[in-house]
């Protein structure tokens, strides 16, 4: 998955996170959301809805089980966004 | 081990949050002297953090009613509803309920949060989808997960974010459940009904109340925002608690849709789980007829809240958008808070604390419960409390 969409919202998650954790490290694709970044479990769902809107897309929360990383939430985005 | 560090991670970050504030949660209740006091260690505090909204805990009738089914039916029925856990008054309890909202069926839980995990999952699948508040109490979030349909959340009570989710949504709305709550319990404030209504028949879905905070509470006869606001019939599915202004424990879901008996048959929560005890449901019983009755409670309940409301708001506290029965104030960190909480129990009043992510919005909340039995003066005591103590979070 290379192509400009996935990095669009590569790019687009990576700014968010920076803006809503105090953690000074650098956002990378494998950056864990929780304990890298301490992004808690309302903070992650406010952002899912932000991104919703953003790509005018349904994300159902329940995908975020198996999300930890920046990567895997890139991904998720992306699944829904490509199959709506 | 390595299972259980996990777990010493979370109470290390917990304590790095609160150093001194680990006994805000759980405090232990020592002696129960009435609907508003009680020992907390060596003090004799004021209740202002309990759902005892109606303030029946001690209500003659209701323990009369328990006694009398102990020493009739024993202390527990071991076992299920689906098995031997379905006694006279278990029934008699479901129509009682339906009769009071006028429907033709209604089931009881063991708890309200079983009620909404049982109703949930019973309603919906994969492949269906639930669009809930944001806000929604964590049984509601529980159910759905429960339930394996897609959950989709709305700002809370924002009813054009709501809109612009349904449309996302196209032809799935179809087996869409939406979720709101009669009055929410971290601010107190009551969901836009009518405009929820308009919206789920626009879009053809089906609608679920929790009425949980304002059962007893709003409402001529205390039904809860359906009477409130006249739009009981346009409810699909009430659930609720007997945990607060019922004053024992509980739940129970009714409707006007035959379908909701199937929940009987598939729905885990409410099969894989023993019934309430026959004095539970005896002092419910008891409880939900001066409930309906307690226009006298109500009235007192509502004078105290908007006593308490324009006390800590006069005094300067930023509170939630409605006066009831909940009033939080607002807080910016959870250092303040716990402060404003321990100086408020030093004066010997017991409220709520509430901190991120529990609190909305990363804010931390000292939330006050109000009920009928407070009289005048010690409302204005805890508004005068309150208001000695601005000072700490501003
Ligand atoms: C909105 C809401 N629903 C359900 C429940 C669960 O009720 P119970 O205490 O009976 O499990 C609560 C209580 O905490 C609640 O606040």
């Amino acid at each position: 998955m290379t192509d400009s969409n996935y990095d669009e919202i590569m790019r687009l998650l990576c700014d968010r996170l920076s803006a809503l954790t105090d953690s000074e490290l650098l956002i990378t694709p494998d950056t864990n959301l929780i304990s890298q970044l301490s992004i808690d479990s309302i903070k992650l769902l406010n952002l899912i809805m932000e991104i919703e809107d953003t790509f005018d897309v349904s994300i159902p929360i329940n995908g975020l089980t198996d999300v930890q990383t920046v990567r895997q939430l890139a991904d998720l985005v992306y699944k829904v966004k490509s199959t709506s | 081990m390595k299972l259980l560090e996990k777990l010493d991670a979370a109470a290390a970050a917990r304590k790095a949050l609160l150093p001194n504030g680990v006994g805000a949660f759980g405090i232990p209740i020592e002696e129960v002297y009435s609907a508003t006091e009680a020992r907390i260690g060596n003090r004799r505090v004021l209740l202002l953090g309990t759902n005892n909204y109606l303030g029946l805990t001690f209500a003659p009738e209701c323990i009369r009613a328990a006694h009398e089914a102990i020493d009739k039916e024993g202390t527990g029925t071991t076992g299920s509803r689906m098995a031997n856990g379905s006694y006279y008054g278990h029934r008699a309890l479901e129509k009682e309920f339906a009769e009071f909202y006028k429907c033709s069926s209604g089931i009881v839980f063991t708890t309200g949060y079983q009620a909404n995990l049982g109703t949930i999952s019973g309603l919906v699948g994969p492949g269906d989808t639930v669009l809930i508040d944001g806000d929604s109490h964590a049984s509601i979030y529980d159910g759905c997960i429960l339930s394996g349909a897609d959950i989709i959340r709305f700002k809370h009570n924002d009813m054009g974010d709501m809109e612009k989710r349904l449309r996302r949504l196209g032809d799935r709305t179809e087996t869409t459940l939406v979720i709101a709550e009669g009055i929410y319990s971290m601010l107190g404030d009551q969901a836009p009904l009518a405009e929820i209504v308009r919206l789920k028949k626009a879009y053809n879905c089906i609608l679920l109340l929790d009425e949980a905070h304002s059962l007893g509470v709003l409402g001529e006869t205390g039904q809860g925002l359906v009477e409130h606001t006249g739009l009981l019939e346009e409810v699909d599915f009430i659930t609720g608690t007997f945990s607060k202004s019922l004053c024992s424990i509980g739940g129970f879901c009714v409707s006007n849709h035959p379908q909701l008996e199937q929940l009987r048959y598939v729905s885990h929560p409410y099969i894989f789980t023993a019934s309430p005890s026959p004095a539970t449901i005896a002092s419910t019983r008891a409880a939900l007829e001066l409930l309906r009755t307690g226009t006298h409670l109500r009235k007192q309940l509502w004078n105290n809240c908007t006593q308490l409301y324009a006390q800590l708001s006069g005094a300067g506290y930023h509170l939630g958008p409605d006066a009831g029965p909940v009033i939080a104030a607002i807080v910016d960190t959870p250092q303040q808070a716990l402060l404003l909480w321990q100086k408020l129990l030093e004066h010997n009043i017991y409220v709520n604390l509430i901190l991120p992510p529990a609190a909305p919005e990363g804010k931390s909340l000292v939330r006050c419960s109000v009920n009928a039995a407070h009289t005048t003066e010690q409302i204005n005591y805890v508004g005068e409390t309150f208001s000695k103590l601005y000072s700490l979070v501003n």
